[in-house]
């Protein structure tokens, strides 16, 4: 690998730091939630893939059409029933359920699909490339994965500012009862954001299935890098959510070129210098999303 | 003006104003007698009891810590494996270079709490779940660090030198007893600094920050020693599970699964309480026990137990047992009628 192409797969590899992030953002935004049980449930919707796929297609990318729509749904209701309650118990509930489900969730699944490791075919997509010279190349999957990315935060943030419950969950996240003095259904409301937020996980789950190999442990890492694409970007800001991600694509990439070892190490110590130096990040958003 | 007359008077109840309850009096003789009995055990008993013991005391340390800085300071660290890892790795290190390792586990805790330092000006940079995300984030460096050094056994680990001289009878009983030093200096620990301002400074923080703040209470200052108590802790913990597996290795010592056992004991036993840690590492001993054959089960059954305790039970068993007036460690104060 040279530099250059080294630095086009950081960039690429932002794409799917961004999209982890942005769920993760998003219900932080307007639920108010830290879910430490994020990148499980990235982990769930490739699982469930791994699990339905074989009486569907055989191509993952069919999962694509009914994964998202499940977790959607799967979202709306657990906020209903548990996160709902322990919203109501204060902030540090819903750190330690979300911990424990992080917890449950992955031994379910090391019970259900054992300890080895899966991934998502996708026929002969994941071998093609863009060949732009002899040097470098750039997988249509990687960069599909990136327009996946921009197209997901791009529908975010339209519908959080140009639709009617995009106001609504704005609303319910700048101030909770006088959005429902106004007449805003609240529960329900944020129980749509929690829905949108856990469509982005399962699109997220399902890009890393078909980018790289999964098992029941790997959710815990991937909550860490969105966890560091946001901060690196700036809370509450989608597109610095973005940045963040290619600035950790990045230091992984270059970090691994530099020693094949450090390609885990650079970006959290990228990440712990960026805290030490500039702790608002790069692009926060100066009114609250 | 004239002054009004003052008032004859009147026959008050005469009230004191006392921390100690009934309980926590009558539970002084049973609880001097408990440690008696538990420092005498090596000569009672097989090394099985003890070395489960050693875990059992672990166990109580982490869950006793953990629960100063979630129950107390209200900081949900995910990352006190650091310390266990770093308490772990000190007493390897020490080792290695000459030190008694049963020397080497203050001084490895002791280090954990001067690392904890300029972590602690970082981490608490964030806020609430982000500090949890980025306490996780310095384990997960710290862990990535220590496997490089190949001295240190890499990422496949090393057994610690210095333990096989022991006859293996005596080095247990000489761990047992570490373990159960350190688990009681922590108890001890944390009911002291309870008692002293930093406690009074944690109560207001606890109660509304915003406020505390305005009359002067000094809130990072407050978080921040517990913070560094806490890493003393975990460090202590991470020091005795080296000497008693009598090996370190980085993927156990830096494991989150620590994190999920700490804030198990404490949601289980009664977050915000001492005596809450104390229960729940005897329900999570007991049920990490006749669970075990199950394999990943347990903790499918132990990590919805907490999520249920979290959300239903907010003060766990310790809760339960607070209505009925039991209270073993009284850190407040509270007003009684003397003449009764």
């Amino acid at each position: 690998m040279n530099w250059i192409n080294a630095i086009a797969q950081g960039l690429l590899l932002g794409g799917l730091y961004a999209l982890f992030a942005c769920g993760l953002s998003l219900l932080f935004g307007v639920v108010g939630i830290i879910n430490l049980a994020h990148g499980d449930l990235a982990v769930l919707g490739g699982y469930v893939a791994v699990a339905i796929l074989p009486s569907v297609h055989t191509n993952a990318l069919w999962a694509l059409l009914f994964v998202p729509p499940i977790f959607g749904a799967f979202g709306y209701v657990s906020q209903r029933t548990l996160l709902q309650r322990s919203l109501e118990n204060g902030p540090l509930t819903t750190l330690l359920v979300t911990f424990g489900l992080s917890v449950v969730l992955q031994n379910a699944l090391l019970e259900g699909f054992s300890a080895d490791s899966h991934s998502l075919s996708i026929g002969k997509l994941a071998t093609q490339a863009l060949r732009i010279n002899s040097q470098l190349s750039i997988s249509y999957l990687r960069l599909g994965i990136l327009v996946v990315a921009v197209v997901v935060l791009a529908g975010v943030q339209l519908l959080l500012a140009r639709t009617s419950v995009g106001r609504q969950i704005r609303a319910v996240a700048d101030d909770n009862e006088a959005a429902a003095i106004s007449g805003v259904n609240t529960r329900h409301i944020t129980g749509i954001a929690t829905g949108i937020a856990f469509v982005t996980v399962a699109i997220a789950g399902l890009a890393n299935g078909m980018y790289s190999q999964f098992t029941p442990t790997s959710g815990s890492s991937l909550l860490l890098f969105a966890f560091e694409a946001v901060i690196i970007g700036g809370l509450g800001s989608l597109w610095g959510t973005l940045a963040g991600g290619c600035v950790l694509g990045l230091a992984g990439t270059i970090g691994a070129q530099i020693d094949s070892t450090m390609g885990t190490l650079i970006p959290h110590l990228v990440f712990l210098a960026v805290l030490a130096v500039r702790p608002s990040g790069f692009f926060p958003a100066r009114a609250p999303a | 003006m004239t002054q009004a007359p003052v008032a004859p008077a009147a026959p008050v109840a005469t009230v004191r104003i006392r921390r100690s309850t009934r309980t926590s009096r009558w539970a002084l003789g049973p609880t001097a007698i408990i440690l008696i009995v538990l420092g005498y055990l090596p000569y009672g008993t097989g090394q099985g009891t003890t070395t489960m013991l050693v875990d059992f005391f672990i166990l109580l340390t982490l869950g006793v810590t953990w629960n100063m800085l979630a129950g107390y300071a209200g900081l949900v660290s995910v990352g006190q494996q650091a310390y266990i890892g770093i308490g772990a790795y000190g007493v390897l290190w020490l080792a290695q270079h000459g030190v008694e390792p049963f020397l080497a586990l203050p001084i490895a805790a002791v280090a954990c709490a001067v690392l904890a330092v300029p972590i602690s000006f970082l981490v608490f940079r964030l806020r609430g779940g982000y500090f949890a995300i980025g306490t996780w984030v310095v384990a997960e460096v710290l862990s990535l660090l220590t496997i490089r050094d190949s001295a240190l056994g890499g990422g496949t680990g090393t057994n610690v030198p210095g333990l096989g001289g022991f006859d293996p009878v005596v080095l247990g009983a000489y761990t047992y007893w570490a373990a159960l030093g350190v688990a009681v200096l922590s108890l001890v620990g944390s009911y002291v600094l309870l008692r002293t301002r930093v406690g009074l400074a944690l109560t207001a923080v606890r109660d509304d920050e915003t406020a505390a703040r305005n009359v002067g209470v000094r809130v990072s200052h407050a978080k921040r020693i517990v913070y560094l108590a806490a890493a003393v802790g975990a460090g202590g913990a991470g020091a005795l599970l080296a000497i008693s597996q009598l090996n370190v290795e980085a993927h156990n010592v830096y494991g989150v699964q620590w994190s999920a056992y700490m804030i198990f004991v404490v949601l289980i036993g009664g977050i915000g309480t001492l005596e809450g840690p104390i229960l729940g590492t005897i329900v999570f001993f007991v049920l990490q026990r006749t669970l075990a054959s199950q394999g990943a089960w347990y903790l499918i059954i132990v990590g919805s137990v907490a999520v249920v305790m979290a959300v239903w039970v907010r003060k766990g068993l310790w809760g339960i047992a607070e209505r009925f007036g039991l209270r073993l460690f009284p850190t407040g104060y509270h007003v009684t009628d003397s003449t009764r």
